[in-house]
C-alpha cells in the first residue's frame, strides 16, 4: 500500500490521527499530517482507507500494491 | 417544462413531539427532491442539497466559496449577516491567504493528539462541577450547572481568558444563537467581544502566559505579522464556536440517552473507551446541533449530483438532514438510520462539516464529550429527567439546537 499526503491541502483537524493513530501524526508547528510509517501492514489498510475516507480536504491518496 | 409551483420555504420547523429529529419536511425532500430550490428570508432561491453523498461533492468542492461578503451568499438571517461582516475571519474566507493559513496559525493547538494529552484535565473540571452538582439542591438545570461550564471554561483556559471575564462573554456571546436579534444587537455584541479580545492580546505582549492568546501575542502580533484586530477576530471565532455547540451537544446527548433506556444501559456500563467513542459519533450524527444547514455560495459552474448549479447561486446544506441519510447509515436493515444506537460506525457523519472549513475543535470536542458521557452516568447511575420529554424548551429559535434548560434529577 502506498500513501501520499497533500501537505497543501491539508487543514489539520486530525481526522487521520484518529482513524489511524499507528499510520498518521500531525505537525507540531502548524497541525499539518505526516506519516509516521511509509508502508503500514495489511492489518492497518482497512484503517488507513477510512482515514483517506474521512480526510475533509481529499488530502490523503492510497493505491494498493 | 412551465415552473408552477413556487419553491418551499426555508427552514421548515422539526415537529415539535419529535425533538430529536430533523423537520420531516427535509427528510421527505431527501427522498422526493434531493436538490431542489427553496426561498429564504430575503427573497432569494438558493439550492437545498440534502443528501449526505451530495453534501460532501458541494462541501468538498474546489470552486465552492464560503465567502459571506459575496453579495449572492445565502445568509441565515440580517442579524447574522451583520454579525458575519464585522467579525469575517478565515472561516468566511476561500484560499490559501485567507482562509488556509490563518487556521494553519491555529491548528497546532487543536491536533488529535495535543487534545488527548488534555483528556485528563477535563475528566478533572468534570468532576469536580459533578461533585458540586451533587452537593446541591435537586432538581437541577444540567446546562447551567454542567453542560455550559465544561467547554467554557475548557476553550477560556486554552485561550487564557480569565474566570472574571467568563459572565461578560456568555451573555454577549447569547446575542449570536438567538435567531430573534436584530443586526444592532449582534454588531454591539461582537464590538464588545473583540474589544474585550483585544485588551487581552495587548496584555500579553508584555505579560505572556502559557495560553494560546500569548502564544499569538509573542508570535503574530509583537513582530506584526497579524494585525490586533485578525488576531481578536480569530479568538472571538474559537471562543464562540467553541462552546455553545459543545454545551449544546452535552445537554441534547443527555436528554436522548436518557429517552433510550436501552441505549444508555450500553454506556452506564461499559469501560471500553471504543464503545464510549461510538457513542459520542453517533450522539454527533443523530443530534447535529449545527441545524440551520451549512451555506455556500458556487465560484465556477458545478456540478453536484447529476444538476448544474451556476457560479453565483446560493446552496444550503442541511447536515442534520444528511446524517440521517439511509443511504450513508443503514448499512444494515435492522439499524434504521432514524434510530439512536450507540454501536453503529457513524464516523463519517458531518456534524463537523466537510471540506476545509471542517470543524477545527473537533478532537478537543470530541475528548470533551468522550470524557462527559463515560462519567456522568457512572457518577449518577440514577440521573433522570425531572419534566416530562414534551415540556423542555428545546431551542428552535436559536441556530444551533439544544436545549434552554434540562431539569434533572437523581
Ligand atoms: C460538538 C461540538 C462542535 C460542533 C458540532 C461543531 C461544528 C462545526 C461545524 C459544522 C463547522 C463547519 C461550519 C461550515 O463549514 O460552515 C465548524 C467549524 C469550526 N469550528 Fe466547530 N464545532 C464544535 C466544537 C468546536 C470547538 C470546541 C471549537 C474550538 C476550539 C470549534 C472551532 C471551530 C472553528 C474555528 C471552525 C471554522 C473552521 C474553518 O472555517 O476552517 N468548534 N464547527
Ligand atoms: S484528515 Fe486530511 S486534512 Fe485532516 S489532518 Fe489528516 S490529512 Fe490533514
Amino acid at each position: 500500500m502506498k500513501i501520499h499526503i497533500d501537505e497543501a491541502k491539508c487543514v489539520g483537524g486530525g481526522q487521520c490521527v484518529v482513524a489511524a493513530p499507528e499510520v498518521f501524526d500531525q505537525r507540531d508547528e502548524d497541525g499539518v499530517a505526516f506519516l509516521l510509517m511509509e508502508n503500514p501492514g495489511s492489518e492497518l489498510h482497512a484503517s488507513v482507507q477510512e482515514a483517506a475516507l474521512l480526510c475533509p480536504a481529499v488530502a490523503i491518496a492510497v493505491a494498493e500494491r | 417544462m412551465a415552473h408552477t409551483t413556487a419553491p418551499p420555504a426555508f427552514p421548515m420547523e422539526r415537529d415539535a413531539r419529535c425533538p430529536f429529529d430533523p423537520p420531516s419536511a427535509l427528510l421527505d425532500l431527501q427522498q422526493s427532491a434531493p436538490i431542489t430550490r427553496v426561498r429564504i428570508w430575503n427573497g432569494s432561491e438558493p439550492w437545498l442539497v440534502t443528501r449526505h453523498e451530495d453534501i460532501r461533492a458541494v462541501l468538498s468542492h474546489p470552486a465552492i466559496s464560503s465567502d459571506t461578503d459575496n453579495p449572492d451568499f445565502p445568509h441565515q438571517s440580517a442579524a447574522i449577516q451583520a454579525r458575519r461582516k464585522r467579525a469575517k475571519s478565515f472561516f468566511t474566507s476561500d484560499g490559501p491567504v485567507e482562509h488556509d493559513e490563518p487556521r494553519r496559525v491555529l491548528a497546532r493547538d487543536f491536533t488529535a493528539k495535543r487534545m488527548q494529552a488534555l483528556r485528563e484535565h477535563i475528566q478533572t473540571i468534570t468532576d469536580k462541577l459533578l461533585d458540586d452538582m451533587l452537593a446541591g439542591p435537586k432538581p437541577v438545570d444540567l446546562v447551567e450547572a454542567f453542560a455550559l461550564p465544561v467547554p467554557s471554561l475548557m476553550i477560556c483556559e486554552l485561550l487564557g481568558v480569565p474566570y472574571s471575564a467568563q459572565d461578560s462573554f456568555h451573555s454577549l456571546t447569547k446575542a449570536f444563537v438567538d435567531r430573534a436579534s436584530t443586526p444592532e444587537d449582534t454588531v454591539a455584541a461582537t464590538d464588545q467581544l473583540l474589544e474585550l479580545l483585544s485588551g487581552l492580546l495587548d496584555k500579553k505582549v508584555t505579560e505572556p502566559a502559557d495560553d494560546l492568546l500569548s502564544r499569538l501575542a509573542q508570535e503574530q502580533l509583537k513582530p506584526g505579522i497579524r494585525s490586533l484586530d485578525e488576531l481578536a477576530k480569530m479568538a472571538l471565532l474559537l471562543l464562540t464556536a467553541g462552546h455553545e455547540t459543545s454545551a449544546n451537544m452535552i445537554a441534547l446527548g443527555t436528554a436522548a440517552l436518557l429517552t433510550h433506556p436501552d441505549q444508555l444501559e450500553k454506556v452506564r456500563s461499559t469501560d471500553d473507551p471504543a464503545l464510549i467513542a461510538s457513542t459520542v459519533e453517533e450522539l454527533l450524527r443523530y443530534l447535529t446541533v449545527v441545524h440551520s444547514g451549512l451555506r455556500r455560495v458556487a465560484g465556477e459552474d458545478i456540478q453536484i449530483g447529476g444538476r448544474l448549479i451556476r457560479k453565483g447561486e446560493g446552496i444550503i446544506c442541511p447536515i442534520d438532514t444528511a446524517n440521517w441519510d439511509a443511504s450513508a447509515f443503514e448499512t444494515d436493515a435492522t439499524l434504521p438510520a432514524d434510530d439512536l444506537d450507540v454501536t453503529r460506525p457513524a464516523r463519517h457523519h458531518l456534524a463537523f462539516g466537510f471540506g476545509v472549513h471542517q470543524c477545527l475543535g473537533q478532537q478537543l470536542a470530541r475528548v470533551e464529550l468522550q470524557v462527559v458521557f463515560s462519567t456522568l452516568f457512572r457518577r449518577i447511575p440514577t440521573l433522570a429527567l425531572a419534566e416530562p420529554l414534551g415540556d423542555i424548551h428545546f431551542k428552535h429559535d436559536m441556530s444551533i439546537y439544544g436545549a434552554h434548560s434540562l431539569l434533572v434529577t437523581w
